[in-house]
């Protein structure tokens, strides 16, 4: 996993609330038996129109957008389907950070474990931030994982909390499976006692 | 000792390891594994020489791409469908997994064939790549999904790095009206939460109508926990439950069984303990909704009118703006004026015996109406296989119903059975996000009984008319 420490980028605007992972990647691209590739089909049906061409309308198709790094979204982004190919899909578009005011859970669990920093931030922050982003590809946010804080274009500084573990992780690019694996005496010990406490598991 | 939530019970027995920063190793007893999501889980052990821990906790079957047309023994046509299902084929044996390959009568929805088989059993832990896992918790068992990299996680070391949510508890007193079911139960408290409404949460259903519904209504009532932000759902487990796992292929028998029951008993909350959250509901109050939107929030009871986008606030006006436009309705047009396409009957969240008798009896001795495209899609072979000897197969084909064979199908449409654009269904599934069941398509989620009305009118119907 790619580490993040500090971020510099322009930040795109999607206010939508309620964007969901069928949103983020549609179900035709689930049919891949790997992580990449994702990025062009990220926001399928509002980036392209039947005849597969691009959407004038579509924030990351504004030529100020393209090479975001960043998404300031409305609240509850990533709720619906559990499937990773969300993560993927916009990291492999070159997303590194999504702001909003709430992220669906295992939405949130997978951007971690995929490199990909969800920043969690009040509603008057938002609001900021999206204005902010609105500025196009002459401004630039920061994202600061190790001070925990956001830098907007205008030097504004936005504060946010970060589970520390999650943090250790993303700031070293640790792989969690490896550090579970140092535990595993604790999960032999653990088998061996519930093997005769509850058997019929 | 201080009171606990049935979840402070399953998660305080299934804690590995817990560091000093607080960091748990949940200990993971059942863990099922579908075609989508993970082959690139599998790849990933392959790439790090890491083998599967506990195979025999670890079942899998494909479901999600699988056709449900009767030919589909003789190959899956879509190549990329295929390769798919050829990897889950692959990877099982490999690894050496529990596994119901399609042929199999007992293959179907991962979470219809978990508890059918009795994988499923009270105070578990039970995790797989796919967010309706949440279906398990009817048993009292904690039920999540998880995502590919944590399925490689559990995979290689039966265990998943977690924080403990908050507990919420969601009471529905009283009993239902005739009508109104389990899918509408559920889909009536996400309407009051939101969607967001249980972000953080592990929910407790509780309360008479709870109490009074059969396994496969706790199924569906916990099935939609995740389409209202809640981790899991639970309900605790009674003589319901243990009637439904006695004599299950892999529940315990003979003395094991005694074991295992008297396990079970103490799996309730107690009756001090602390809820971060509550709500409650009259069962009384609940009547048979549908959804007229692109969230399943946007709930509203069948005899409502389609709302306007200024009588939401916030960023909801703009996401029902939106919706309405998707969804092609006006503010104002009663929800029974609706007409309807294609409808939909299955999936994990209404793909049960149960729910096919209640459709079939709506349906018995009647016809869909014409040109109406309409199918059921039985969550597993065996929920097939009882269907039809019961007659319910009949009644449905009498009726104008094709009669499938068993998978996810047109609840994600990533098989050949979808939706075109505008078009409009009535579903029994979980998600009317747009594009769900085909770009452009137009979903409306309801119950079976509600369902089959659509199917015999042509538009949103109360089946209350009809019974």
């Amino acid at each position: 996993m790619e580490k993040f420490e500090k971020l510099t980028a322009i930040a795109a605007p999607m206010p939508l609330i309620n964007i969901d992972t069928d949103m983020i990647i549609p179900k035709q691209f689930l049919k891949t038996i790997k992580r990449s590739g994702l990025g062009v089909s990220a926001f399928h049906e509002m980036r392209y129109d039947l005849n597969g061409d691009e959407n004038p309308d579509f924030v990351l198709n504004n030529d100020a957008y393209r090479d975001a790094n960043i998404l300031i979204a409305g609240d509850n982004f990533g709720c619906g389907s559990s499937r990773e190919h969300a993560p993927w899909a916009l990291l492999d578009y070159g997303i590194r950070c999504v702001i909003s005011t709430s992220f669906a859970d295992i939405f949130f669990n997978n951007c971690f474990k995929n490199g990909i920093l969800p920043v969690i931030v009040k509603e008057e922050q938002l609001t900021l931030l999206m204005k902010d982003a609105e500025k196009g590809s002459n401004a630039r946010m920061v994202v600061d994982l190790e001070n925990q804080q956001i830098e907007t274009s205008d030097g504004e500084i936005v504060q946010f909390n970060v589970d520390p573990h999650s943090k250790h992780c993303l700031i070293n690019g640790l792989d969690d499976i490896s550090l579970t694996m140092e535990k595993s005496t604790s999960i032999d010990d653990f088998e061996t006692k519930m093997a005769k406490v509850k058997p019929w598991v | 000792m201080a009171a606990k939530t049935l979840y402070d019970k399953i998660w305080d027995t299934h804690i590995a390891h817990e560091a000093e920063d607080g960091i748990c190793l949940l200990y993971i007893d059942r863990h099922l594994v579908h075609e989508v999501t993970s082959p690139q889980a599998f790849e990933g052990l392959r790439m790090t020489g890491r083998k599967v821990r506990a195979p025999e906790k670890t079942i899998a079957v494909p479901d999600h791409n699988v056709p449900t047309t009767l030919d589909r023994l003789q190959g899956i046509e879509n190549e990329e469908s295929r390769i798919q299902v050829e990897a889950l084929d692959a990877n099982a044996r490999e690894f050496g997994l529990v596994y119901y390959p399609v042929d199999d009568v007992r293959q179907g929805i991962v979470h219809i064939i978990g508890p059918e088989q009795g994988w499923t059993l009270p105070g578990m832990t039970i995790v797989c790549g796919d967010s309706h896992t949440a279906t398990h918790g009817a048993f009292g068992s904690l039920a999540h999904g998880i995502g590919t990299s944590e399925v490689e996680h559990v995979l290689a070391t039966q265990t998943l790095i977690q924080k403990k949510s908050k507990n919420m508890r969601v009471e529905i007193t009283g009993l239902l009206r005739p009508g109104v079911t389990a899918k509408d139960i559920t889909l009536a408290i996400i309407g009051e939460t939101g969607t967001a409404g249980g972000t953080g949460y592990v929910i407790e259903y509780c309360g008479e109508a709870i109490r009074s519904l059969s396994m496969e209504g706790r199924m569906t009532v916990c099935n939609m926990a995740i389409e209202g932000g809640a981790r899991a759902g639970i309900i605790a487990p009674d003589e319901t439950t243990f009637e439904y796992c006695k004599g299950r292929p892999n529940a315990p028998s003979g003395k094991t069984w005694e074991a295992a029951l008297n396990n079970w008993k103490t799996l309730y909350s107690d009756d001090d303990a602390h809820f971060d959250k509550v709500l409650t509901l009259k069962g009384g109050d609940i009547a048979p909704v549908v959804t007229w939107g692109t969230s399943p929030e946007d709930v509203l009871p069948i005899t409502a009118h389609v709302p306007a986008a200024e009588d939401f606030t916030g960023g909801k006006v703009e996401a029902a703006k939106r919706s309405l436009d998707y969804m092609g309705l006006t503010a104002g047009t009663p929800l029974q004026d609706i007409t309807i396409d294609t409808v939909f009957i299955g999936s994990c969240t209404n793909g049960r015996i149960e729910d096919l008798r209640a459709a079939a009896a709506i349906l018995k001795g009647r016809k869909i109406k014409d040109g109406m495209r309409a199918m059921v899609v039985p969550g597993s072979g065996l929920v097939r296989a009882q269907a039809e000897e019961e007659g319910l197969a009949d009644i449905f084909k009498e009726a104008g119903f094709e009669w499938r064979l068993a998978g996810c199908s047109m609840c994600l449409a990533m098989n050949p059975d979808q939706l075109q654009p505008g078009e409009r269904c009535a579903a029994t599934s979980n998600r009317n996000f747009e594009g769900r069941q085909g770009r452009g398509g137009r979903t409306h989620l309801m119950s079976p009984v509600m369902a089959a009305a659509a199917a015999l009118t042509g538009k949103l119907t109360d089946v209350r008319t009809m019974m």
